[in-house]
């Protein structure tokens, strides 16, 4: 797909970077797609699920991007890897639970994701630039659509808005993994291809986030740290995700798609 | 639009009215070039001898399921014209496809298929120019502008419900994206 052009430093810390951006939408997609028939409404139930199936598409995108760079496999990186070699962001280890902790993660998420999108399409690398300014006129529906979201159970007040404070306190320390320092981040940056340093990228996400919680009346939320074992540290609820999405791969490893 | 070279290989006409025949796998009622998804049409030499046609291919959205079938439909197409010794589909997103680059055919022949065709709306947009964009449909049927959105998220990726308040139909709009 692509020919690069790339040393063996700036080569090993892009593809770190390209299989955090997978796995993200990967995990992600997967747990959201089990809201499919039983959100909360039947809008919803369209909604959620085709956020879900954009997920997986990015997923799939930026694993053929890294296989392109790494001369690799998308279906192997996708479904043929062990729990523990999935580098998604904390946050995402657990499983769907209520609808308040589904838009608490989301709203968190997709601020982040839209951050990083909007430097990658900044990115020295070409296929990445280009791949992340498609993908952020996608993204921000469905970042509309969750703060749509969060703005309706703030309003709403009572158990709605109580259990999404409680969800974003419960997140957040976690959401800081999704914009950590990365692996090789001097090489990607000396190179242009990230084009701006996490650590900035995570301080304007804080921001913006603030913001939209001050102006829906939520709480502010503490200045915290991310966790360096953020991207590796694996919960049971993964272990169990990871045992559905590999199902059918695992049913018969010499299929073909 | 891209100024054209004043010398174009004749044969790109005859791809391009082959490539106009094939319709959208999910909305039929358009071809893929009126929906835009036709990039660069381009006749190359090949280290082996003969030519190649390459084609490339915009994907509307990057997930969309149906971008493997329509790969596969313009590449039988163009291969049955037999105007090269080879024919290469190549996905690329650059530039990227938007709903802007449906053409004026295009966006009529939704409307008479009942889906309102998306605004124009340029090279970018943030979420609240999204929210003002989504809060305005046309009804393909009746023509008014009295519609509510039901869910920005419809039955494929890019198709949001609407409802038209004057005629009562419920109504697709072709998502401006």
């Amino acid at each position: 797909m692509s020919d690069w052009d790339l040393d063996a430093a700036q080569r090993d810390a892009l593809a770190a970077l390209l299989l955090t951006l997978a796995d993200d939408e990967f995990v992600l997609g997967f747990w959201d797609s089990e809201w499919t028939g039983i959100a909360p409404m039947l809008e919803e139930d369209v909604a959620t699920s085709s956020i879900s199936q954009d997920e997986i598409g990015h997923a799939r995108a930026w694993y053929e991007l890294l296989a392109s760079l790494t001369d690799d496999n998308a279906d192997r990186l996708a479904f043929g890897r062990a729990p523990e070699e999935y580098r998604h962001a904390a946050l995402l280890n657990h499983a769907r639970t209520d609808w308040a902790f589904t838009v608490a993660r989301r709203f968190l998420y997709e601020q982040a994701d839209a951050t990083r999108l909007e430097a990658l399409s900044r990115s020295s690398q070409a296929p990445v630039a280009e791949l992340a300014a498609k993908m952020r006129r996608e993204e921000t529906y469905h970042l509309m659509h969750f703060e749509v979201w969060l703005r309706r159970m703030a309003e709403a007040g009572g158990e709605a808005r109580r259990r999404l404070a409680e969800a974003l306190q419960r997140l957040w320390p976690e959401a800081q993994a999704v914009l950590a320092p990365l692996f090789g981040e001097e090489a990607l940056l000396a190179a242009g291809i990230l084009p701006e340093p996490m650590e900035s990228l995570r301080a304007r996400w804080v921001e913006r986030i603030q913001a939209t919680l001050a102006a829906n009346g939520l709480p502010q939320l503490p200045a915290v740290e991310p966790d360096p074992q953020g991207r590796t540290h694996r919960t049971d609820d993964f272990a169990w995700l990871h045992g559905q999405f590999t199902m059918v791969a695992r049913s018969d490893e010499a299929a073909t798609w | 639009m891209v100024v054209q070279a004043a010398v174009r290989d004749p044969r790109e006409l005859a791809v391009r009215a082959a490539l106009d025949e094939i319709p959208d796998p999910e909305i039929p009622a358009i071809s893929v070039v009126e929906l835009g998804v036709i990039g660069e049409v381009a006749f190359e030499p090949r280290r082996e001898g003969g030519e190649r046609l390459s084609v490339e291919l915009l994907p509307t959205f990057v997930g969309c399921p149906a971008i493997d079938v329509m790969r596969q439909q313009i590449g039988e197409r163009l291969t049955a014209l037999n105007v090269a010794d080879e024919v290469e589909v190549r996905l690329t997103f650059a530039p990227p496809w938007t709903s802007d680059r449906i053409s004026p055919e295009g966006r009529e022949k939704l409307r008479g298929s009942g889906f309102a065709p998306p605004l124009r709306i340029g090279p970018s947009f943030d979420g609240q120019e999204l929210q003002m964009y989504l809060a305005q449909a046309t009804c393909p049927y009746c023509g008014s502008q009295n519609t509510t959105l039901d869910n920005p998220f419809g039955p494929t990726l890019c198709r949001a419900i609407y409802h038209c308040d004057n005629c009562r139909q419920p109504f697709e709009q072709f998502k401006s994206v």
